[in-house]
């Protein structure tokens, strides 16, 4: 009984991330054509809503590692993944609130492996699977994308030098819609997994469905559902300050940009690889500067993905550590429910102080350096 | 077991090459081809240049942006196929 309602706290927990997620990411895809009027902002976020939808149901591969590929899932307990949940999704919105870049999927998948180690010990993780399906990805997938995303930009600009400014510009506008929506759809089967991982790795926990099973229906749909809806309702606060960030990039740097994230993601999602949507996107920003003689390149923001990178695994595997060690000190669901109690606490908080301070000069500068993604997919307070 | 799977990467860095960058640059040649043709852009006037007017150029155009949705489509649906594995090892 008890631990079926502990299972209904951590699904509604990780739905509840999932949804903020999609929020947070709309930018990624569409800051870039809302500004420049290819499409209009209800019809953009709307597209990449029913994007994102499809493309949660276009591949199960990522959540198939995050569910069974990172923690023997027979050491694991309900406790350690709602810990884990606890753990990644305040370190995400602490680091949101102080404008530090970190990545929502290194968060959630951190706080769940600092959890399963603070639970189980280090044997009780699968490090290769981490390491070849999480660690070289996210340090890979960056740098292939920017080489894509280079390759791109030159071609397109040595292909249509003989157009005019206003022809160039027109034909890569509506271009750049075609590969924002693909954007979406990559968002899709590479973000929204990772929810429907964790909910299976619970599932599995309790011995719902058996080790080793793909994401059940519901759970593909919910996850689904949860993204698209918070990619539907918009981070228009990001999207404002990506469009106002991003007018140094001319329309065919953003439609390289754009397809080499797309391409990139489709890829790894379909090796089953969890990676940063973010951290893609920046690497193809940074290539298309590359790319394009004469355009600079924001190597200060490439060095902050890198540091955020190296340490968002490690941080919120510690708060992940930390959220067990009080549950588990506190013992059975009352642990699980005070730690859920303080991830919603710490979420009010953050979702005030937002409020109070809205968005300051730094803060802006900050989100919209990175890039047609946002510096980093942290996740908003849902309702900010 | 080793750490990096070498096809998986080659895989990603040759069809994130063909896709990435080399589907852009067809529909690039699209809006090449598509630009061709007499019709000059006026100062002033409503017309970007874009559509040139040339009929073998609109046709090329109408290609490159066919084989652009042609393997849009089917990339998508081999992501499809490899993404839903049978369950279990």
């Amino acid at each position: 009984m008890s631990n079926t309602f502990v299972l209904v706290l951590v699904v509604i927990t990780a739905l509840g991330f999932d949804f903020t997620n999609g929020f947070h990411d709309t930018g990624n895809a569409m800051a870039t054509s809302i500004a420049t009027k290819a499409l209009s902002p209800r019809v953009a976020v709307g597209l990449s809503g029913i994007l994102n939808l499809v493309g949660a149901f276009l591949s199960l591969a990522v959540a198939a590692t995050i569910a069974s590929g990172l923690v023997d899932t027979k050491l694991v307990t309900l406790t350690v993944v709602a810990a884990g949940l606890a753990g990644g999704i305040t370190w995400n919105l602490v680091t949101w609130l102080f404008g530090i870049p970190s990545s929502s999927s290194h968060a959630l998948i951190g706080g769940v492996i600092g959890s399963t180690i603070a639970a189980a010990g280090g044997h009780a993780i699968l490090w290769h699977g981490l390491v070849s399906k999480v660690v070289l990805p996210a340090v890979l997938s960056p740098i292939i994308a920017g080489l894509v995303a280079a390759t791109g930009t030159w071609l397109l600009y040595r292909i249509s030098r003989s157009l005019t400014e206003a022809a160039r510009g027109h034909g890569f506008r509506i271009g750049q819609i075609g590969s924002a929506c693909m954007v979406s759809l990559a968002h899709g089967t590479n973000d929204a997994q990772k929810t429907m991982g964790v909910i299976t790795l619970a599932l599995i926990v309790n011995k719902t469905v058996p080790a080793h099973s793909n994401a059940p229906f519901w759970v593909i749909l919910s996850c689904a559902l949860a993204i698209s809806i918070g990619t539907y309702l918009g981070g228009w606060r990001v999207i404002r300050t990506l469009g106002k960030g991003l007018v140094e990039i001319e329309s065919p740097q953003g439609m390289a940009a754009e397809s080499a994230s797309a391409a990139v993601i489709l890829l790894s999602s379909s090796f089953g690889y969890s990676l940063s949507t973010t951290h893609v996107a920046t690497g193809s920003i940074i290539g298309s500067g590359l790319g394009k003689k004469g355009a600079e390149v924001r190597w200060n923001v490439a060095g902050r993905m890198a540091t955020a990178w190296v340490f968002t695994l490690p941080s919120a595997a510690l708060v992940g550590a930390g959220a067990y060690a009080l549950a588990h000190v506190i013992g059975g669901t009352t642990g699980v429910i005070i730690d859920l109690l303080i991830l919603v606490a710490v979420a009010a908080f953050i979702y005030l102080r937002s409020r109070a301070s809205k968005v300051d000069h730094n803060n802006v500068n900050d989100e919209w350096t990175g890039s047609a993604a946002p510096a980093e997919p942290e996740p908003e307070p849902a309702a900010a | 077991m080793s750490w990096i799977s070498l096809s998986a990467l080659w895989k990603i860095v040759v069809f994130g090459l063909l896709a990435g960058a080399g589907l852009p640059a067809i529909f690039a040649m699209g809006l090449y081809s598509l630009s061709r043709g007499p019709r000059v852009q006026t100062a002033g006037g409503g017309d970007s240049g874009l559509v040139g007017g040339s009929v073998v150029g609109m046709a090329v155009a109408a290609l490159c942006f066919l084989v652009v949705l042609a393997a849009i489509g089917w990339g998508i649906y081999e992501v499809y196929q490899i993404g839903h594995p049978a369950p279990a090892k």
